[in-house]
Order: C-alpha cells, then sequence, then structure tokens
C-alpha cells in the first residue's frame, strides 16, 4: 500500500500537555498560589502510521501511553502541536463537523445518552443531529436492536440500564448514521463474560458485513485476539510495535509449557534443551523454547522412556507477551 | 436545524420533569414579590416629591421579574454543561457535525424556557386577581404589549449570549464558580434586579446605560408598563439587536480560541 494513498495517514503527530504541578502539604499549596510549576508532558511524539480501508486495528498500551489522546486527535477533538493527518480525505479538526459525519466514536469511559430519558430518545435525537434519512435510521435501527438485542431495554431511561446494556446502546448509538470508520476506546471496560462475546462478535461482524474499518484500544488482550488482525503498540507517546499479532507471538512467544501424564516411571526424565519445572509419579512439566526443541522431538524422547497418557501444550499468555514487551521498552 | 430544533425538544422534555421544584420556586417567587412591593410602597407613602416611576409602573416591574425569573436571572446554570468541561465528557459533543456555539446556545434556551413555561402562567393567574395594591396592571395600549414581547424575547437571547460567556470562560478557569459570582453579582444590580434602574442614582445611570445588562430586564419590562414609551421602545429593541450580535459574535470568536487550546480532561 502506497502510505500517500492510504485512508487513514498519520504523519508526526505530536502532542503535548502543561500540567501544574506540586507537592503535597499546605505550604506548596500556597507558594501554588503564587508561582505555579508546571511541566511539559510530551503525550504523543511523532507518531506516525497508516491504516487501511476494512481493517480492524487494535491499539495498545500501558495507562497513561497516549492510546485515548491518539484516538482523540484521530476523530478531531483535539488539535496537535505538530504533524499531518488525513483520513478518507479530510484533515479531522480542521474539517471537524463535515468530517464526523462518517465516523462514530466510543468511549467506553463516558456516555453520550441522555441519563433520565429512554434511550429511544437518545437515538431520535442522534438521527435529527446527523440528518440520517428516515429509511436508512430505520433500517439501521432495526439491524442494531437484532444484532445487538436492544428490544427490550430501547425504552427504559438509561439511568436504569446495567453497564453491559449501556454499552450495548452507546455502541449502537455511534452507529446509526452508518460511519465508515468505527474508534473504540476501551469498549469493554467493565463488562462481563457475555457482555464481551457479545460486542466481540458484533464488532467482528460489522467488519465482515459492512466493512467498516475499526480502531480499538483495550487492556483485554483478548479483545485483541479476538478481533484484531493488526496492532499498533504505543508506550510513553512513542509508537513501539507495528505489525500482526501473529508475528508478535512468533517474536516473543516461542516459549511454551508440556504438561505430560504417564505411567511406568518413578525417577525424572531430563531432555536436552528443556528445563524441568515439575516432576511427580504421574506428572511431569517442562518449559520449552520452540526456536531451539520442536515438540515433535520432545514427544519423541519422553515417549521413549514413559508410558505417556495425556499430553498438553500451552504457548506463552498474549498478556505475558505484552508485559516482556513493555518491559523490554522500559515503559 | 432540525438538529436545534431536536435537542431543544429534548432538553425541553427533560425540564419540564421539575414539577415540584418548579412549584417551590413558584412560592419563593410570590414571597419575594409581596416582600418588594411592601417595601417600595412603604418608601413612596412616606417619600416626598415626584418620584421617577409610579408605583403602579414599579408593582408591574417586579411581577414581571419574578414571572420571567428564569428568563432573566443570570445564575441560572446548566451544571451539565459546566460537567461536560471539567470532566471531559465534551469528547462527545466535538463528534457530533455540528457548531459547539449554536449546540450550547439552544441547549440553554430551551433549559430556561421550559422553566419559565412551568412558572409563568400559573404565577400570572396569580396576580393579576390578587387584591389592589399588589395586583398587576396591563399594558396601557396594544403596542406596548408586543413590543414587551419582542424586548422580552430578545432580552431571552441577550441574557444567554451573556451567558455562554461564562461557559466559555470554565475552558480556561476550570471552574465556573468565579464566573459565576462575579457576572451573576455585577450583572443582576445592573440590570436593575435589586433595585430597578429609574430609582438608581442619577450618576449610575448613565453607567448601566451603556451596559449590556439592563436590556435583559429594565428594558422590556417598562416597555410593558408604557414608562418607556412606544417610539423609545422601538429604538430600544435595535439595541438589543446590536447587543446580541456583538456578544454572539465575541462568544464565537472565544469558544473557537477555547477550542484550539482544548484539553480533554480524563483518559
Amino acid at each position: 500500500m502506497n502510505r500517500n494513498d492510504a485512508w487513514i495517514r498519520l504523519d508526526g503527530i505530536e502532542k503535548r500537555f502543561k500540567v501544574a504541578t506540586r507537592t503535597a502539604g499546605l505550604k506548596e499549596a500556597t507558594k501554588a498560589l503564587f508561582a505555579r510549576k508546571h511541566t511539559i508532558v510530551e503525550a504523543l511524539k511523532d507518531i506516525s502510521f497508516s491504516i487501511g480501508k476494512g481493517e480492524i486495528v487494535g491499539y495498545i498500551g500501558p495507562n497513561g501511553a497516549g492510546k485515548s489522546t491518539t484516538i482523540k486527535v484521530m476523530s478531531g477533538i483535539l488539535v496537535p502541536d505538530e504533524g499531518q493527518c488525513s483520513i478518507m480525505g479530510y484533515n479531522p479538526w480542521k474539517d471537524r463537523t463535515e468530517y464526523v459525519k462518517h465516523i462514530g466514536v466510543v468511549f467506553g469511559q463516558r456516555s453520550q445518552l441522555w441519563w433520565d430519558v429512554p434511550v429511544i430518545d437518545s437515538f431520535e435525537l442522534l438521527r435529527d443531529i446527523y440528518a440520517i434519512p428516515e429509511g436508512m435510521y430505520r433500517d439501521n435501527l432495526a439491524m442494531l436492536t437484532e444484532m445487538l438485542d436492544l428490544e427490550a431495554i430501547l425504552k427504559m431511561p438509561v439511568r436504569q440500564l446495567s453497564l453491559g446494556q449501556r454499552m450495548r446502546c452507546e455502541i449502537a448509538a455511534s452507529l446509526l448514521h452508518s460511519p465508515k470508520l468505527l474508534f473504540l476506546d476501551e469498549p469493554t471496560i467493565g463488562l462481563d463474560a457475555v457482555s464481551k462475546l457479545a460486542v466481540r462478535n458484533f464488532i467482528k461482524r460489522l467488519n465482515r458485513e459492512q466493512g467498516v474499518t475499526v480502531i480499538l484500544t483495550t487492556h483485554d488482550m483478548s479483545d485483541i485476539e479476538a478481533l484484531a488482525n493488526r496492532i499498533l503498540m504505543i508506550g510513553k507517546g512513542t509508537l513501539l510495535y507495528d505489525g500482526t499479532l501473529d508475528e508478535l507471538k512468533e517474536r516473543f512467544g516461542t516459549g511454551k509449557t508440556v504438561t505430560v501424564d504417564y505411567r511406568g516411571r518413578s525417577g525424572p526424565v531430563a531432555i536436552e534443551g528443556t528445563t524441568l519445572i515439575e516432576w511427580t509419579d504421574e506428572r511431569a512439566v517442562y518449559s520449552f523454547d520452540s526456536e531451539k526443541v520442536t515438540l515433535a522431538e520432545m514427544v519423541t524422547r519422553l515417549s521413549e522412556s514413559v508410558e505417556v497418557v495425556d499430553l498438553s501444550v500451552s504457548a506463552k499468555d498474549i498478556d505475558e507477551i505484552i508485559v516482556q514487551l513493555y518491559k523490554e521498552h522500559q515503559i | 436545524m432540525k438538529a436545534y430544533a431536536s435537542i431543544w425538544r429534548l432538553r425541553f422534555i427533560n425540564g419540564m420533569q421539575y414539577r415540584s421544584a418548579a412549584l417551590a420556586g413558584m412560592a419563593t417567587q410570590l414571597f419575594f414579590g409581596f416582600v418588594f412591593i411592601m417595601i417600595f410602597a412603604a418608601f413612596y407613602s412616606n417619600g416626598s416629591g415626584d418620584q421617577p416611576i409610579s408605583l403602579d409602573d414599579l408593582i408591574t416591574y417586579v411581577w414581571l421579574q419574578q414571572i420571567f425569573l428564569s428568563f432573566i436571572m443570570l445564575w441560572f446554570r446548566d451544571q451539565e454543561l459546566f460537567d461536560l468541561i471539567t470532566n471531559g465528557n465534551i469528547a462527545y459533543e466535538l463528534c457530533r457535525p455540528m457548531e459547539l456555539y449554536p449546540h450550547w446556545y439552544s441547549k440553554l434556551l430551551a433549559q430556561r424556557f421550559a422553566s419559565a413555561t412551568l412558572r409563568c402562567f400559573p404565577l400570572m393567574a396569580i396576580v393579576f386577581i390578587i387584591p389592589e395594591p399588589y395586583r398587576m396592571g396591563f399594558p396601557p395600549t396594544w403596542g406596548s404589549f408586543v413590543l414587551f414581547l419582542i424586548a422580552l424575547a430578545l432580552g431571552l437571547f441577550v441574557v444567554v449570549a451573556i451567558s455562554m460567556l461564562i461557559y466559555i470562560s470554565v475552558f480556561w478557569t476550570m471552574s465556573p464558580v468565579g464566573s459565576i459570582l462575579m457576572i451573576a453579582v455585577a450583572g443582576e444590580f445592573l440590570a436593575g434586579m435589586v433595585i430597578p434602574v429609574p430609582l438608581m442614582p442619577s450618576w449610575l445611570q448613565p453607567i448601566v446605560y451603556i451596559l449590556p445588562f439592563r436590556w435583559t430586564t429594565d428594558f422590556p419590562f417598562r416597555v410593558y408598563s408604557g414608562h418607556i414609551p412606544v417610539a423609545e421602545a422601538a429604538w430600544g429593541i435595535l439595541i438589543q439587536i446590536a447587543w446580541l450580535a456583538v456578544l454572539v459574535l465575541a462568544g464565537r470568536a472565544l469558544m473557537k480560541k477555547a477550542l484550539r487550546a482544548v484539553v480533554v480532561q480524563g483518559g
């Protein structure tokens, strides 16, 4: 893909915040009345990437890394200090009112629904705000109601909804105007397993059936595993990794563990290139690096000396990989 | 336009829910109306010489103040808008295909309308039938009445334009307390809410006349009672329009500046 005609392109985006700081205590607070100390926090440093139409991109990084700031820049809410950004041919902050007609945004920690009135009232307000034609509104509402199972909750006031119900409504609210690009900032935060799965399946279906491009930030690596073909990792305002999840796993996730249940052996079996973690008369746990010893070799060596009853292999958890990656970059 | 009408409608529906607040408000306003009128009546019966405004006109002035309180009071605040700015929920407002200034303007307008609608009709029914001297008078001519309606509407637009400046200031100050206190105390006094403008000392009146505040309350109310004659009232309406234009343009420019520097609070 040529970088210049990419659907979404960010080039050298920088954003700095001025933060007032002082240490605790009355004396310091009094001092701060007269002379305030400011620190400049570099929230984004030279962020560049491009995303093609129809992709699902996971945007990850520890708290305070700059994920939300990037989303806000990309959705036209924040004006960056430096850099260029072009999305669908628009400059998000300069062409804000025109541009936002084509995007949907969900901030998992905020609400766009009117608190005291039934959900459907908020939806109708959005219909008028986005000037959605009546036919399109009806079709979209019917589709979203079915896909997100909203039928029973549309007429309830927002304040009486559970978090999972509200989040489904929030997501529906962001899609009423058929946006081509959807930003999800922590859409699964605080949701139970059932709601999480429902939200994930919906996002997948939306991407597959309607070709909606999705950019999502999350701390839940299983979200990423289930959804994103590509991940961008940011730490301390710098882009650290851009690639597929599989590549990441290959690079960092070569450590595996094997658990073997067996009969007919009373002493430990040592296998070259592996570490024996646990040993009993029925079970042993080995950890090994799949780049040094193949699984086939291990199984052969084991079955030479014991009668294998059961065997399970587990790869390193994606969370562990991410922690390792954060450590490597010291973030 | 449909979008603004829609926001207006939902806001209005929302505001109409606060029935008990409206009842309590009405009781308070009746109480204050009576107290003010008693004080002024006492002054007038002991005063010597000509007063700059007749007691009847003054009583009408007081009642109109109480009836349309939610149209004209500057400290009428919309906590939700302040919260939007200080906790960062403004993020959602900014990803709508609308300019923020007219968006918020219509919200504020609707809120005042809802509150006034709930209170003004019952209050009117009361103040037109209570015994003299507390009873409220009618405008002297139909001309005065029509001009009063126009002046009241424009006054409302001016009040909302002034209060928009308070909301915009919060982008920088992060707390509405200071702005509200300053504008409300000074603005309220200069609008003639505490002492009717005709009763102010003569050195103060020129100052009051060059500021926008009196055009929101003092002016429409005196048009109603005929204290400001029709011809003068027509000129006054032009001045109201001029103030409205200045305040809206200033507000929009400041809003633009605020949004360029906006920091969306929270993660």
